[in-house]
């Protein structure tokens, strides 16, 4: 019995190392998930949380806030800075100066929670890198926003149907949502 | 063509075509595996040195050979730089013996699988001296585990081709490839009527070369995880290269002789597209089946624990490879005795 019992054992172990080879062999053969990443990135996730950015308003293709302050309130590690003044011939303040200081700040959102116009959310920008922190001590978030608009203006120029991505430039591959490519296999 | 056949340009010839087939071979086989382990685990390998890859192992070369030469101090700075030579040579010198063709071979030895096995021994000294010479104790650890496991897996390796040296009545691998012509049957993987064993004795033959060629799952010789690279530890640039090289060669013997052995060397499987020209290709079509299965291998199954590999071959290979031994004994003679007394 102990003889049969030995050989049953050997048996039984070559043919799950068989098995284990059929399930790699099955893998090789099924498409690469991996991406090629400085030239192609994956879509960011909606819960993504990357620094904060202003909300472009489809109506008015401006921001919606008001400077009123709250989320400089709201703000745990006192990084939001806001600044507001009423222009001419308009009903509310309109934000003049907004300067969020990235190295504190701990992506909470408590400032997004706050926001009653919901003017600000979180950006999907994940390539945040400087050779310097002075880069991130006063981030203007109004000057980002310009920049922003001037990138999709060039990129869906108006009055044209959305076409599928041209080429971006490297410096913010994550922020233009790209079209879902077949994979390189 | 008759120059051909003069003795010095014969070896010159070998010499040549030899480390030309070796260090292709070496070069590319790094890629194949890398290539080979990113599609198993789902990634593209190395995709960006030229087209798809294929400048990886130039590049890697050049790398290789720009780097200083390091010799640290308190070794033994001959055995240290004769290592890498040394575990170097053996495969050289096993592959004037293989057939790869029905013409193609430098040298028709009638012993000539006892030259392969016994240079194919010497390769475990030159890590043995590696790792000694490097005064490491990673290396010398290593060096320890590559002799008693090369030992250790040289005996059911042994019984398997005494086992087939019983079929085929000779050492000369050319007439062990002849024996085997016309059609995949007649290989010896599929002499079941010889011996009912036979594919398992092929099996056997198989994990023993992984052990001898210190692959995984049998990499005890460079654990990474234990012992930093083994007995290469101390070894930069080409010196490392070479024993990287040496690994290569050695499974590419490996693979040749198991062909040779138990695949039909250069036979077709078919008797069809047979001949000097579709002999080399299918000999190599063989050998790299083999050599392929070695990477799948390599990337399915973890490294075993030292215990578990001395217990398999020990507690498993052995006990069956002296069973088949004394299966294909009884299979070939019993019908001869039972004539002789009845």
């Amino acid at each position: 019995m102990k003889m049969k019992a030995a050989i049953l054992e050997v048996y039984t172990g070559f043919v799950s190392l068989l098995t284990g080879m059929r399930i790699t062999l099955g893998q090789a053969f099924k498409p690469v998930i991996t991406v090629p990443y400085p030239r192609r990135t994956l879509k960011m996730p909606a819960r993504f949380r990357g620094h904060i950015q202003f909300v472009i308003d489809p109506e008015t293709g401006k921001s919606r806030c008001t400077a009123c302050k709250l989320c400089e309130r709201a703000c745990p590690s006192e990084c939001i800075s806001v600044d507001g003044a009423k222009l001419e011939g308009q009903k509310t303040k309109s934000v003049t100066d907004y300067k969020l200081n990235f190295t504190t700040c701990s992506l909470c959102g408590s400032c997004i929670e706050a926001c009653p116009f919901d003017a600000i959310e979180f950006s999907k920008d994940y390539n945040v890198v400087a050779l310097s922190r002075d880069e991130f001590n006063h981030m203007d978030l109004i000057q980002r926003l310009a920049a922003r608009r001037e990138a999709s203006m060039q990129n869906q120029p108006p009055a044209a149907p959305p076409e599928p991505a041209a080429p971006t430039p490297a410096a913010t591959p994550a922020a233009t949502p790209q079209p879902e490519e077949p994979k390189v296999s | 063509m008759s120059f051909l056949f003069i003795e010095p340009v014969r070896i010159l010839l070998y010499l040549v075509g030899i480390c030309a087939f070796v260090g292709a071979n070496a070069a590319y086989l790094v890629l194949a595996e890398r290539k080979g382990a990113g599609r198993i685990q789902r990634r593209p390998g190395p995709n960006e040195a030229g087209y798809a890859g294929w400048l990886q192992p130039v590049a890697d070369g050049i790398k290789l050979l720009s780097k200083q030469v390091m010799i640290p101090p308190g070794t033994d700075r001959l055995l240290f730089c004769l290592a890498p030579l040394m575990v170097m040579a053996p495969p050289l010198i096993c592959l004037t013996v293989i057939p790869f063709g029905e013409n193609l071979f430098a040298r028709n030895i009638n012993l000539g699988l006892l030259l392969v096995f016994s240079l194919g021994s010497i390769n475990v000294m030159a890590l043995m001296l590696g790792g000694w010479a490097s005064r490491n104790k990673y290396a010398v650890i290593s060096a320890a585990r590559v002799v008693s496991q090369n030992v250790a897996y040289e005996i059911p390796m042994l019984l398997v081709v005494i086992t087939l040296l019983m079929v085929t009545g000779t050492m000369n691998l050319n007439e062990i490839v002849q024996q085997q012509g016309g059609g995949f049957w007649h290989w010896n993987f599929f002499k079941v009527w010889v011996n009912p064993l036979m594919p398992v004795t092929f099996v056997i033959f198989f994990i023993c070369m992984l052990a001898e060629t210190n692959r995984a799952p049998f990499d005890m010789a460079e654990a990474e995880s234990e012992l930093v690279a083994g007995a290469f530890t101390e070894y930069g640039g080409m010196g490392f290269g070479v024993f990287f090289m040496a690994e290569y060669a050695n499974i590419v013997v490996g693979c040749s002789t198991a062909t040779v052995l138990f695949l039909g060397g250069w036979q077709s499987p078919f008797i069809i597209l047979s001949g000097p020209v579709f002999g080399p290709l299918w000999f190599l079509a063989k050998m790299y089946a083999l050599i392929l299965t070695v990477i799948w291998v390599r990337w399915t199954f973890p490294r075993t624990q030292f215990y578990g590999l001395l217990n398999l071959s020990w507690k498993i290979l052995i006990p069956i490879s002296l069973f088949t031994l004394l299966l294909t004994g009884a299979v070939m003679k019993l019908p001869l005795l039972l004539h002789h007394l009845f």
